[in-house]
């Protein structure tokens, strides 16, 4: 049953305004827990347990029957370790049924979960549209809500998770590079977005000046706001606010990113219920209405895209994003909550979308004032991936509840009608319009 | 301190066995006319495939863009480096390719950014080699 969208991506220029904004809407949210790993012992905390109880959630806060729901869109994407054998030396160590395969520890496909759901008491019995493709969150809230406005299905829950487990992930042990490293490795050059990212960062405080210390009170107020969701990992397990000065003397990975430049892995899943809209308006919660959407997709010219590259692509996708909502530019938009996985690239959003008037060089000079939710630009009201741990999700679920009106200590102050976020990097990513109304004009 | 050896695959071999030769040879595009670097299948401007080869003329120079340094590593054989530059450069004969490189010779934190660069090669086992890229008078 496994059926894809197909061409479903808004890639181009030019689209104009999504053929089914408005007719779509965010009706229901589910949150698991949050660990900075599964603790290898508690089988109530792995990443499924996680996702059937978001899942679980996402369905009592939407007020329909599990059996109502007839789409889910999972990501089964490992997350996290992976615990490759190539890297460990051995395999990782499975434990009884449901736990006797990956499926459940670092990945969790719509098979598992239908029978999790079941085994629970809450059936997705009434599924005729399945998408078990992997991808990211940025990608997959497009093509729920593309899958919902074409009608593949009237309710689509949508999960999206980041498991973690025991250890360090991602080494690159050996002699040898093969494939794509050959052009990285040999010079030290990790696998990661971080130097790509470091690399831009330089360019831009060489093309508008400032420095790395100049992000300190964006990530500091990144945690601030991370500390006033409830959930988040942060407020649970580390409840301290972080300082101007702890982001000045941290520890450096690959200059200028350093650990606090980082967001830290997390074991947590979300889930998400996109609904048609005219069902959408008799439900529990006041429906969101999906405005737009868009995704990107840029190959990189050499070994390292640019400055240029990186303004080019967010300026494109701001343009495309407005356009597809119907919306006039960055005055329609009140709550955004761009992507910080690395708190060095988050800016180049800031400004593409130009929100609340910041042009191209201008964000050290935004960072500095006050950006509080209580303030008048209560940027990144989430407290993104760095406030709560890399969920990928905290940006979403924040803007369903500031529209939603019940963000609590972390409520702003000024309108919040309308909302848009995305991930993950500006040389690929989806991003997502959502607004109290059926149609901005 | 070693580094990691590149295995070429039927792709990438006519890049590096120039490069054991000590010379360097960057994809070309026969249809848009764009050297091209890292190695693809395809043209990323054009998409065309079964791209031709063009030797960049030596000496190569480049000018350094920026600098990175990196502190900690998942690339576990350059664990003892650190801290150790990695500078993004770009080829003077086409500025829109860039390269990395180690800068040899250059203390991390020192790399000078928009200085003149000279490609070098690196032997990693006997015969092997890879390209770095060297600060002109260092």
């Amino acid at each position: 049953m496994p059926e894809n969208v197909a061409g479903w991506p808004r890639t181009a220029e030019g689209l104009g305004k999504w053929e089914h904004s408005g007719q779509v809407a965010i009706t229901g949210m589910g949150i698991s827990p949050i660990d900075r790993r599964w603790d290898g012992i508690s089988m109530d905390k792995t990443y499924g347990a996680y996702a059937v109880l978001s899942l679980q959630r996402a369905i009592e806060d939407s007020g329909l029957k599990s059996t109502e729901i007839d789409g889910l869109m999972v990501c089964p994407d490992a997350a996290g370790d992976t615990w490759s054998a190539e890297d460990r030396g051995t395999p990782r160590p499975y434990f009884d049924a449901p736990y006797d395969g990956e499926d459940g520890l670092t990945i969790v496909t719509s098979g598992w979960l239908i029978k999790r759901m079941e085994e629970a008491g809450t059936p997705l019995s009434g599924l005729k549209w399945i998408d078990d493709e992997p991808s990211s969150i940025g990608q997959l809230t497009g093509k729920a809500s593309q899958a919902v406005g074409e009608g593949k299905a009237q309710h689509v829950l949508m999960l999206y998770g980041m498991g973690n487990v025991e250890g360090r992930y991602h080494l690159e042990e050996g002699r040898y590079s093969r494939g794509g490293r050959v052009w990285s490795a040999p010079w030290g050059w990790m696998t990661s977005a971080m130097m790509q990212h470091a690399f831009v960062f330089l360019q831009y405080c060489t093309k508008y000046g400032g420095s790395h210390d100049n992000l300190a009170p964006f990530v500091v107020n990144q945690r601030r706001n991370g500390l006033m969701t409830p959930w988040g990992y942060y407020a649970q397990h580390e409840q301290y606010q972080l300082t101007v000065e702890d982001y000045l003397t941290q520890r450096y990975i690959a200059w200028p990113n350093g650990l606090l430049d980082s967001d830290r892995p997390v074991n947590h899943v979300a889930s998400f219920l996109f609904s048609k809209a005219d069902v959408a308006k008799d439900m529990k919660q006041k429906p969101l209405y999906v405005l737009g959407h868009v995704q990107a997709q840029h190959p990189s010219k050499s070994t390292m895209a640019t400055l240029q590259d990186h303004e080019d692509w967010t300026d494109s996708l701001a343009r495309r994003l407005y356009e597809a909502a119907g919306a006039s530019g960055p005055d329609d938009l009140d709550v955004f909550n761009p992507y910080d996985g690395f708190a060095t690239f988050t800016q180049t959003y800031l400004e593409g979308f130009g929100w609340h008037g910041v042009k191209r060089g201008e964000a050290f000079d935004f960072y500095a004032g006050d950006i509080r939710v209580e303030g008048p630009h209560p940027f990144n009201s989430s407290g993104g991936n760095l406030g709560n741990g890399r969920t990928r999700t905290a940006m979403y679920t924040d803007i369903v509840q500031q529209l939603r009106g019940d963000a609590g200590d972390r409520q702003i102050q000024i309108r919040h009608e309308t909302g848009a976020c995305g991930q993950v990097t500006p040389g690929g990513n989806g991003h997502i319009f959502i607004g109290t109304m059926q149609s901005l004009s | 301190m070693p580094k990691t050896i590149p295995v070429a695959d039927d792709l990438t071999k006519p890049f590096w066995d120039a490069i054991n030769e000590k010379r360097l040879v960057l994809q070309n595009c026969d249809s848009c006319g764009r050297l091209q670097y890292p190695i693809r299948p395809n043209c990323w401007n054009c998409g065309k495939d079964g791209l031709g080869w063009k030797e960049v003329e030596a000496p190569v120079h480049g000018h350094i863009l920026e600098t990175m340094v990196v502190h900690d590593t998942r690339v576990v054989v350059r664990k003892g480096d650190v801290p150790f530059n990695v500078a993004v450069v770009s080829l003077d004969a086409d500025p829109s390719i860039n390269f990395l490189a180690n800068l040899p010779g250059i203390d991390a934190h020192k790399g000078p950014q928009g200085a003149a660069v000279e490609l070098i090669f690196e032997e990693l086992e006997p015969g092997t080699f890879i390209h770095d890229w060297k600060v002109i008078g260092s």
